[in-house]
C-alpha cells in the first residue's frame, strides 16, 4: 500500500516536527519526548487540561492545543498509548499551579499510563485531576479495553473543559463539566474501508468491496455488524439511532451533533450524512444548537464517518460557543 | 548499603538475561492470547533497565528500583510499562532503609497493591496476579508467621508463584488482554504471570549466591508448568498446602 512515509519507525517524529513548524506561534515540543505543549504553557492561574493517546488520529489530539481547549498533549506510536514518562512531562510542563485535568479514552493502556503519572505527579506535589471518556455506544469490551471505548465525543469534554478553565474556574468546577460532557454524549462510528498502519503497510481488517461494517472502532477494532453497503441515508439513521437510543433524550431537547469523518471520507459524503442527521433529529423533535462536520478524530485513512450526539443545558451550550483558537479548530 | 545496592543491580542484570532468553517463549504465549509483544517489549525494557542500573553512581536499593522501574514504565509501554515499572517505582520506597525481610515484605504488598490497582485485577483474574499474590502471601507468612531464613522464604514464595503461573492455564482469564477472548482464553498460560514467576525465580538465584546459600529445597506438591499451554495437562490444583494461611498474618 502506498504511503507518503519514509520510514515507518520515524512517522510520530516527523510528524510532531511539523507540526510545531506549522504552528510555531502556538506549539511547542519538549525535548527528548513527543509532548507538545501550548508555546506559552505553563499558563499561570488555570487550570491546565491535557490529554494523549496513540498517533493516527489527527487532528487528535495536538490540534485542539490553544486558548480555550488543551494546555498539551501527549502522543504514542500509531494507535499506542503514550508511555507514563511522557504523561508526566506533560502534566508538569503544563501545571501552572491551579492543577491539571487529564481527559483520557477509555483504552486500557492510555488509561493505565495515564494514572501511573497522576499518581507520580501527585507524589511531586501536583493537584491532578481525571475523567474518562467512554462515549462509543457500539460494543463492551473490545480489543483494546473494558468497558466502553472513547472516541470523537471527546473533543467536546476538550471544548467544555478548556472554555471553563479559560474563565478562571478551579479545578473541581472543570473537571464537573468533563463529567457532564461525559454524561451527556454518545458516538457511534461505520466503516467503508480499513485503515492501513505505516507499520503494517496492508489492511488492519478485511472488509469486501460490497461490506461495510458498523460501530467500528477509531483503531480498526470491530464493530457490531457486519453488513451489505448501504446508501447513506441508511447509515446515518443506523448509526444515529443507536445513538439517540443509548441517550435516552426527550423531545424538545437541545443537541450538538458532530458528523465525523474518519480519515478518508470526502466531505463531500460528510455533509450528505449531517443532512440526513438534521432530518432525523428533526423526526425526534430534538432542537439542534450546533452542527459540526469535518475531521475530528481519524482513523489514519479510514473511510467511514461517526456521529455524536450531545445533550446540551445552557451551561455547556456557553462553553461549546466559547472562542478557542486551536490549530483544527476555531470558534470565534 | 551499596553492597545491597550492587546486589539490586546484579538482580537486575540476572533477571534481563533471563528474559532475553525466555523472549520468544513469552512471545509464543502472548501471541495465543493477545498482541504477541510480550516478549520482544521485555526484553527491550529489562536490557535498558540494566544500562540504567549501572550508571547509577554508588547504588542504594531504592534508588536502582526506582530506576529500574522508570526505565521499565517508559520503555516496556503498553499496559506492561505501568505494571510493571509503575509499580516497581512506588515499591521501591519501601526499601528506603535498605533489604531487610521487613523491608522485602512491604515492598513485595506495595508492589502487589499497586499491580491490582493500575490493573484493577484480583486474584483468579488470570493474570500476573495469579502468580503474584500467593508469592507474595507465602513470604509474609513465612517470614512473620514462620520465621523462616529469608532464603527459604523466598524460594517457598517462588515455588507458590509457578503454581500461581499454572493456575492461569485453567481458569477463564477476566482482566488484560486475554479477557477479550472469553471463554477461549481457557487453556491459555498468562504472559504476564509467567515473566513474573521468571523475575522471581532470578531474585531467588541472585539472594542465594549474595547470602552464599543454597537455594533450599521446598517440599514442592507444584503441578508442573505444561510447555504447551494444554489445558488437559494441567492438574487443577490451585490451592497447594503452602496457601496464605489467614490467620495471624496482618
Amino acid at each position: 500500500m502506498k504511503k507518503l512515509i519514509n520510514d515507518p519507525d520515524d512517522v510520530v517524529d516527523e510528524m510532531l516536527d511539523g507540526m510545531t513548524t506549522a504552528h510555531p506561534d502556538r506549539l511547542r515540543r519538549l525535548p527528548d519526548t513527543q509532548v507538545l505543549v501550548r508555546e506559552d504553557a505553563p499558563v499561570d492561574g488555570k487550570v491546565a487540561i491535557v490529554t494523549g493517546g496513540g498517533s493516527g488520529h489527527e487532528p487528535t489530539h495536538a490540534g485542539y492545543i490553544g486558548d480555550g481547549m488543551l494546555d498539551g498533549a501527549a502522543a504514542g506510536g500509531v494507535f499506542s498509548s503514550p508511555t507514563a514518562d511522557e504523561f508526566e512531562e506533560l502534566i508538569a510542563a503544563c501545571d501552572g499551579g491551579e492543577g491539571v485535568l487529564c481527559v483520557i479514552k477509555n483504552y486500557e493502556g492510555d488509561v493505565m499510563n495515564f494514572e501511573t503519572a497522576i499518581e507520580l505527579a501527585e507524589m511531586e506535589g501536583a493537584t491532578v485531576e481525571s475523567v474518562v471518556v467512554d462515549d462509543d455506544v457500539a460494543v463492551e469490551d473490545s480489543l483494546y479495553t473494558s468497558g466502553r471505548r472513547g472516541v470523537c465525543g471527546t473533543i467536546l469534554v476538550h471544548k467544555a473543559a478548556g472554555a471553563k478553565a479559560a474563565t478562571g474556574a478551579d479545578l473541581s468546577e472543570v473537571k464537573r463539566v468533563a463529567e457532564k460532557t461525559v454524561d451527556n454524549v454518545a458516538t457511534m462510528g461505520m466503516a467503508l474501508t480499513s485503515c492501513v498502519t505505516p507499520e503494517k503497510g496492508e489492511p488492519t481488517f478485511d472488509l469486501g468491496d460490497d461490506e461495510i461494517e458498523l460501530g467500528i472502532g477509531i483503531h480498526g477494532e470491530p464493530g457490531t455488524e457486519r453488513t451489505d453497503v448501504m446508501s447513506a441515508d441508511d447509515v446515518t439513521a443506523e448509526l444515529t439511532e443507536s445513538v439517540l437510543a443509548d441517550l435516552d433524550i426527550d423531545a424538545g431537547q437541545e443537541v450538538v451533533t458532530i458528523v465525523n469523518g474518519m480519515g478518508g471520507t470526502p466531505q463531500m459524503e460528510l455533509f450528505v450524512v449531517n443532512r440526513k442527521l438534521q432530518e432525523l433529529l428533526g423526526d425526534h423533535e430534538l432542537a439542534v444548537h450546533d452542527a459540526w462536520v469535518g475531521d475530528y478524530m481519524t482513523s489514519l485513512d479510514m473511510a467511514g464517518v461517526s456521529i455524536t450526539v450531545c445533550a446540551v443545558d445552557d451551561e455547556l451550550k456557553e462553553l461549546f460557543d466559547a472562542t478557542a483558537d486551536t490549530p483544527a479548530l476555531g470558534v470565534q | 548499603m551499596s553492597g545491597e545496592g550492587e546486589a539490586v543491580v546484579a538482580a537486575v542484570e540476572a533477571v534481563a538475561e533471563r528474559i532475553e532468553s525466555e523472549r520468544d517463549h513469552l512471545t509464543d504465549l502472548d501471541s495465543a492470547i493477545g498482541d504477541a509483544d510480550h516478549g520482544g517489549n521485555m526484553a527491550r525494557g529489562w536490557a535498558k533497565a540494566v544500562d540504567a542500573a549501572r550508571d547509577i553512581e554508588d547504588p542504594d536499593p531504592e534508588t536502582v528500583a526506582k530506576t529500574v522501574g522508570k526505565t521499565l514504565m517508559s520503555e516496556v509501554g503498553g499496559a506492561s510499562g505501568p505494571l510493571f515499572g509503575g509499580s516497581l517505582v512506588f515499591a521501591g520506597a519501601e526499601l528506603a532503609d535498605g533489604v531487610t525481610p521487613e523491608t522485602v515484605v512491604a515492598f513485595a504488598e506495595t508492589y502487589l497493591a499497586k499491580v491490582e490497582d493500575r490493573g484493577d485485577a484480583r486474584l483468579g483474574d488470570g493474570t500476573m496476579v495469579d502468580a503474584l499474590t500467593p508469592a507474595v502471601h507465602t513470604f509474609k507468612k513465612s517470614i512473620e508467621v514462620d520465621d523462616l531464613d529469608p532464603l527459604s522464604a523466598l524460594a517457598k514464595a517462588v515455588d507458590a508463584a509457578e503454581r500461581g503461573v499454572a493456575f492461569t492455564v485453567p481458569i477463564r482469564a477476566r482482566k488484560g488482554r486475554a479477557s477479550y477472548l472469553g471463554w477461549r482464553s481457557v487453556g491459555h498460560q498468562d504472559p504476564g504471570a509467567t515473566s513474573t514467576l521468571f523475575i522471581l525465580e532470578e531474585v531467588l538465584e541472585v539472594a542465594a549466591d549474595r547470602l552464599d546459600g543454597e537455594v533450599p529445597e521446598t517440599d514442592a506438591t507444584s503441578p508442573t508448568i505444561p510447555d504447551d499451554a494444554e489445558v488437559e495437562d494441567v492438574e487443577a490444583d490451585g490451592a497447594g498446602s503452602d496457601g496464605p494461611a489467614p490467620e495471624g498474618s496482618e
